[in-house]
């Protein structure tokens, strides 16, 4: 069992102030699925991208062996040559192309000068045969879910000849049904001989699919572990965080709840481009001091609800009513929602919740700032002590509140929207994923920050989530919502991820 | 550190921001030494300011739009077009501020227009303002297609674009307002620079060393003073040159320090985010579209002032002239990026070069491919700028 496909010896790797990677080793066996784990920032993207040839060889020390030859891959091309493939996070598709088209898009079939498109069609069908066989090659990929499109990017990699698959978090963005389909076809690509390197920050998924795991943290391969010594969640966490988290969700002090700040009725919203109700007949509340999970599965609504309180800002159609702080409301536009009091964070933070391009700063300040104007003018002194007060609070790292938030990483920007909810004092704060693609620690944070605004600032928090432990871990009573409407409410006490989940696919 | 090493840390660190600077200090010592220093005479610098005036006017406004990723198209035809209704109006004895008046209230009406179709009918800016363009050149042929040119003989109009304002008594043979206005300006610039640095310190944020910070303020200073200086020593500040600087001055304002200005760049730098942030992006666009409308009624207003007159092909290609001003001065199509001041600057540039090669007698068709050239360069030091300084 010492057939290595692929031995990465000794890779360190040096950005300007940092060691990202530190003498790291990565052995993956031949035929295996090999997980890779560590905190964000541990170096496990770096590492991919020194083994796709994002970081051309010089750029970094070490040595890559790949089917027991030493490569100096110097760009991306070089690697998938011989069989390397990665998966990034964000997708590399063409949505407005069809499934063949997308799975042939660089390496065309064609004859003579032409694409032959019989022949793409009939490819495309063949290579789904192993993964999706049900899957409609001539749709636009933009009609298909999250889940799908990553099954026809494996699709396409597959065309490649691939012998080492690398999957750059998969099922951070799908449900737990999809997530269950993409791992089931891992694991079948491995009875095929692919090999798989999985990167996840789902240590359940891990447990259950990985052959051997690496974990890193802060650039160094601090452990190794085998499916024949038995994997435990709480030995890889210890791992990564290099220390026990006795309990992921940290205690309330208190769970007192006041008056309804929040209820709708019968409340519906149809998306006129899409042509059906995206909300169907919801009836739900939120308590002063209260945190309710929203759970589901993906596209069951769960956001399109939120947007729709929140203002509308897709324009859907409404109906129902809505209570808000006492009062009956139904906002136009997300700026009545935020003068009222409601507050979203979206569940993109770089697409729709941060400009990725200004400051700390001003994207804290954005959602409020005609509190900071003085006479005509932006006070840019009272601006700037605010944000120091909330860069202290959160603890956004961050060498200064004048960087872009393009520059930090996935904790701190998350930190940085939530702050821009809190500098306008909301009554009611919509969190949608509130912790996805961020590490343990920086969740831990999320989670404490969650527990003290609902006892100590009195605040009432609705949170979205994928994560079914998060919702348990976290919620005071939980709304299952399914294919638009609500179709279950649990208490704390009662709720347990079966029953959850029977209600998400109950349509 | 010592201080060679040092300025050069500080070159390439903000070598974006410089660039322009050293290119337009490159143009005019070139040009300079082409004209053996006829170029940077008091009469040509006055002259050279008169002419970029409404094509600066412009690409403030253009500026803007371009940073809520959109463009206006239809500003050249619509200046003229305006030009030629003023050009009426006094003829017909209207009289001067009520005219005015007319003129930029149907600017921001045109605008507001454009506006619509973009924000609530969700047209793209180039197909809107395309057909604004062919339609107000249109109508502008058909006004003037009875008359030909319309000769203006109302004094006051046209001295917007070729008088100067006002001297205060005195003896000597320079303009002693013009100089007076130069220190207020430069008092005016050291003071704004001391507050912003005194803060930034405050909150130990990175500013400049003392050394550097001294040299820089009596650098810029001295160009600032130079400049009004030279215009002293020939006629003072002429109105067109002060109205492109109370504009930029303004716009200046707007975007660096107002809560709408702050939403312009939020709305340019992801529009999603902006909207669910509370902002209406709908009346941004309006907005920024209206204060183009605006800016062109003035580009209009000072092209026909200069002429003196108002001619079937007034304000051909200034969409693009102050398109590519505004590029020349750093704005970004992906939206977000871009300083008013800077594309003043631009306009200065690409006015420089036009200037110039009129001194040295460069033929039109070669001009198109200089300016052309000059683009290309301008943008693509941006990106790569850009890209390493990230």
């Amino acid at each position: 069992m010492s057939d290595y496909i692929l031995e990465m010896k000794d890779i360190t790797k040096d950005f300007p102030g940092v060691r990202a990677l530190d003498k790291v080793n990565l052995k993956v066996r031949r035929g295996e699925i090999h997980c890779l784990v560590g905190e964000n920032g541990s170096g496990k993207s770096t590492l991919m991208k020194i083994l796709s040839g994002f970081y051309p060889h010089g750029d970094f020390e070490g040595e890559i062996i790949f089917e027991g030859k030493p490569q100096k891959f110097r760009s991306i091309h070089d690697s998938e040559r011989v069989g390397i493939v990665t998966i990034y996070q964000e997708l590399a598709l063409i949505p407005e192309l069809t499934v063949y088209e997308n799975i042939f898009l660089g390496h065309e079939i064609k004859s003579g000068r032409l694409i032959d498109w019989n022949k793409t069609i009939a490819m495309a069908k063949q290579v789904l045969e192993k993964v999706k066989p049900d899957l409609d090659t001539s749709r636009k990929v933009k009609e298909l879910g999250v889940g799908h499109q990553q099954i026809v990017e494996i699709a396409k990699a597959l065309t490649k000849n691939v012998k080492l698959l690398i999957l750059d978090e998969p099922t951070s963005s799908l449900n737990e049904d999809d997530s269950e389909n993409l791992l089931k076809i891992i694991k079948d690509l491995k009875k095929q001989g692919i090999t798989s390197i999985l990167i996840s920050h789902k240590l359940k998924e891990v447990v259950e699919v990985a052959d051997s795991i690496t974990i890193l943290r802060d650039g160094k391969t601090v452990a190794n572990l085998n499916k024949e010594d038995g994997f435990s969640e709480n030995e890889i966490i210890k791992y990564m965080v290099g220390r026990e988290i006795e309990d992921i969700y940290p205690k309330r002090k208190k769970r007192e709840f006041g008056d309804k700040i929040f209820e709708i009725k019968n409340w519906k919203a149809y998306d006129k481009t899409l042509g059906r109700y995206v909300v169907k007949n919801a009836n739900m509340y939120v308590r002063k001091g209260e945190i309710v999970g929203v759970s589901g599965l993906m596209g069951a609504g769960r956001t399109e609800l939120a947007l729709s309180l929140f203002g509308n800002p897709k324009n859907y159609a409404v109906e129902g009513e809505m209570y808000f702080d006492g009062k009956k409301v139904r906002f136009r536009h997300p700026g009545e929602a935020i003068k009222a009091g409601l507050a979203y964070l979206s569940e993109d933070r770089k697409g729709t919740g941060l400009i990725l391009d200004f400051d700390v700063k001003t994207n804290i300040t954005i959602t409020g700032l005609r509190q900071l104007v003085r006479g005509f003018f932006i006070n840019d002194n009272e601006e700037i002590v605010l944000a120091e007060q909330f860069k202290e609070s959160l603890k956004i790292k961050t060498p200064s509140i004048e960087q872009k938030v393009l520059n930090l990483s996935g904790g701190n920007q998350q930190k940085v929207s939530i702050a821009k909810w809190l500098f306008v004092k909301p009554k009611l704060l919509i969190l949608d994923e509130p912790t996805r693609g961020i590490d343990v620690g920086a969740k831990y944070e999320i989670y404490t920050l969650m527990n003290k605004l609902v006892e100590e600032d009195g605040m009432s928090i609705i949170m979205i989530s994928s994560e079914l432990p998060e919702i348990l871990g976290m919620s005071d009573r939980i709304y299952v919502v399914s294919g638009g409407r609500i179709s279950g409410e649990l208490s704390r006490e009662e709720a347990t991820q079966e029953k959850i989940m029977t209600m998400a696919v109950d349509y | 550190m010592n201080f060679i090493q040092e300025l050069g840390v500080l070159l390439k660190k903000n070598i974006r921001e410089y660039g322009m600077y050293i290119a337009l200090a490159f143009i005019m010592i070139i040009f300079t030494i082409l004209t053996k220093g006829l170029f940077l005479s008091a009469r040509n610098i006055s002259n050279l300011f008169n002419q970029m005036g409404y094509i600066a006017v412009l690409a403030v406004g253009m500026t803007l739009v371009i940073v809520i990723r959109h463009i206006d198209l239809s500003v050249g035809s619509v200046a003229g077009f305006l030009g030629a209704i003023a050009a009426a109006l006094l003829r017909n004895n209207f009289p001067l501020i009520p005219t005015i008046l007319i003129i930029v209230g149907l600017g921001i009406l045109v605008g507001l227009g454009n506006g619509f179709l973009v924000a609530n009918i969700g047209l793209p800016a180039f197909v809107a303002t395309l057909a604004g363009m062919m339609i107000f050149r249109g109508a502008l042929l058909v006004f003037t297609q009875g008359t030909g040119t319309i000769i203006i003989m109302n004094d006051t109009f046209n001295a917007i674009g070729n008088g100067y304002i006002p001297d205060i008594p005195n003896n000597t043979n320079y303009h002693l307002l013009t100089i007076i206005i130069g220190l207020i300006v430069v008092a005016f610039y050291i003071m704004s620079d001391v507050r912003t640095r005194n803060n930034k310190l405050k909150y130990n944020f990175e500013v400049l060393s003392m050394r550097m910070f001294v040299l820089k303020e009596i650098f810029i200073s001295a160009i600032i003073f130079y400049i009004f200086w030279t215009l002293a020593s020939y006629n003072g500040i002429s109105w067109t040159f002060a109205i492109t600087l109370i504009i930029t001055l303004i716009y200046h304002l707007l975007t660096t320090r107002t809560a709408l200005g702050r939403h312009i760049y939020a709305v340019g730098g992801n529009p999603d985010a902006a909207q669910l942030s509370g902002i209406d992006v709908k009346k941004i666009t309006l907005f920024v579209f209206g204060s183009m409308g605006l800016l062109t009624a003035i580009s209009g207003i000072l092209y026909t002032s200069r002429l003196q007159s108002a001619t079937p092909d007034a304000g051909n290609l200034f969409e693009l002239d102050s398109i590519a001003a505004a590029y020349v001065g750093g704005v970004s199509a992906a939206g977000g990026v871009g300083k008013v001041i800077n594309s003043l600057i631009g306009a200065l540039v690409m006015a420089s070069l036009i200037n110039g090669m009129n001194l040295v007698g460069v033929g039109i068709s070669l001009q198109y491919i200089i300016r052309g050239a000059v683009l290309i360069a301008a943008v693509v030091f941006d990106i790569k700028t850009r890209s390493s300084a990230k």
